[in-house]
């Protein structure tokens, strides 16, 4: 473990809004192939991380280096370059409500990646395979139900090719009977050595999937661990008292 | 010569104006629509004193009368030795007028679409221009249609005033008939009917442009909603 292929390099983040500490001191790196799951109660700070990662929410302090490569985000291109290579999957999907399935995945292809119409056509068309709606591409997003718009939005984070992929909880805005179908098409990105941070509430799903835990209380990363190491029978750890109270909570 | 004569008479005349209206009406709403659309995107993404500048441009022209406006306008360029043509200072006060009224329309279309969008356009490498233009844009003028057209129409009647610096619309054309005549009250409701069926056909047509722009299965509040339920 000691030369590992970091890709994503996260240091001392902290962020305050409006004179409350919503992160502190945050650190964490992710390996290539690596999926890291951030959980916690709602207000811990997770969805701020995985938006200070990327700078849609810019932090106050703190390192983001993808790569190898330290992020300015004081240089547009620069910012623009680093989003464009990692992913971003949100609670509540934002796809771009005026364009069909397939535009709302090549968009950004045609202007960011600079490809012409047809090459990214074609490329959505085969992300949109990819998470079993290429039968669905000329519909909008008021036209698909939620699992399927997330299915969408995961494919428009995957035609960019991304380096890294933050998940921030995506079944969290699902009926419950529409959560397996995207659990299942981020299972198989897991499986296939996509890199990725997910904030979740699904415990089984962080439990069987993810290479580290990270427990997150008050803006704090407070535990990290493979999920064998803090969800082991009889482990006393805020992770473990965490996953049982929601167990019960659910049943 | 009685009133039906009169106004048989004076229609060709009248109609003449209704095209000088139509192209004061037709510049000034263009004018607010090219000005409106980047004065709202200013107002909501621009830095801080752009802002303030846009606000207080659109608290000058919301704030007076169009009527006081032509005045003003019309000393104003007699002052500083421009040519004083009253169908240029027409459509020039009204699409002033218009810009600062058209910018709210579409700032409040902006406002109104769900902050995701533009986190989704940025998170995507998106710069914040793309953005605005391939994203937010076309979702906020979708939904500025309504508000648009009674700008529109609104605009259409007030275009009246315009008559007193002497541009020679509907409204000037059918008072200079009127006192020459004295048929009031058959020439001043051909120039109603004429506004009416202006006002009429621009907003069908609005609306027809609402209904083919709409996006499938989003915004359906009302009816179409509820023959869906």
């Amino acid at each position: 473990m000691a030369q590992q292929d970091i890709v994503l390099d996260i240091r001392n983040i902290s962020k305050n809004l409006g004179g409350k500490d919503i992160l502190k001191d945050c650190s964490l790196k992710v390996a290539r192939g690596e999926l890291k799951v951030l959980i916690g109660p709602s207000g811990a700070g997770k969805s701020t991380l995985l938006q200070c990662i990327n700078c849609l929410i810019p932090p106050d302090s703190g390192e983001i280096i993808l790569e190898g490569t330290k992020l300015n985000p004081e240089n547009t291109r620069e910012l623009c370059a680093f989003r464009a290579r990692v992913g971003m999957i949100f609670q509540d999907f934002n796809l771009f409500d005026h364009l069909t399935a397939i535009d709302n995945v090549s968009i950004a292809l045609r202007k960011v990646r600079g490809m012409n119409a047809k090459d990214a056509r074609d490329r959505a068309m085969e992300e949109l395979g990819r998470v079993g709606l290429a039968n669905r591409y000329l519909l909008y997003p008021a036209q698909l139900s939620g699992g399927q718009k997330q299915r969408v939005a995961i494919a428009r984070a995957l035609a960019m090719d991304p380096t890294v992929i933050l998940l921030d909880e995506p079944t969290s805005a699902l009926d419950p009977e529409l959560v397996g179908e995207v659990l299942a098409v981020i299972r198989d990105l897991a499986q296939n050595g996509m890199t990725m941070v997910m904030a979740t509430h699904q415990m089984d799903f962080a439990r069987a999937l993810a290479n580290e835990i990270l427990f997150m209380q008050n803006g704090v990363i407070i535990e990290q661990g493979t999920p064998q190491a803090l969800l082991a029978e009889g482990a006393e750890t805020r992770t473990r008292d965490f996953f049982t109270k929601l167990l019960s909570d659910g049943e | 010569m009685d009133s039906l004569s009169v106004i048989i008479n004076a229609l060709p005349y009248i109609l003449g104006g209704t095209f000088v209206t139509v192209g004061a009406v037709g510049a000034a709403l263009a004018m607010g629509l090219c000005l409106g659309v980047p004065f709202a995107v200013a107002q909501v993404y621009g830095p801080p004193l752009l802002r303030r500048l846009v606000a207080l441009y659109v608290w000058f022209f919301r704030g007076i009368p169009i009527l006081v406006l032509l005045f003003l306008f019309y000393g104003f360029f007699l002052s500083i030795g421009l040519p004083v043509n009253p169908f240029v200072i027409s459509c020039l006060v009204m699409g002033c007028t218009s810009t600062a009224y058209q910018s709210q329309i579409f700032r409040g279309a902006i406002q109104s679409l769900p902050s995701g969008q533009l986190k989704a356009g940025r998170a995507l490498g998106m710069r914040d221009g793309q953005t605005i233009r391939f994203i937010i844009l076309p979702q906020a003028l979708r939904l500025s249609i309504p508000g648009w057209a009674n700008e529109f129409s609104i605009l259409l009647k007030d275009s009246a005033v315009c008559y007193v610096l002497g541009t020679q619309e509907i409204m000037a054309r059918t008072a200079a008939i009127a006192a020459r005549t004295h048929e009031h009250l058959a020439l001043y409701a051909t120039a109603g009917v004429i506004y009416f069926v202006l006002t009429l056909i621009v907003l069908k047509l609005l609306q027809k442009l609402e209904e083919k722009v709409r996006v499938p299965g989003y915004g359906t509040h009302g009816s179409a909603a509820l023959k869906g339920a």
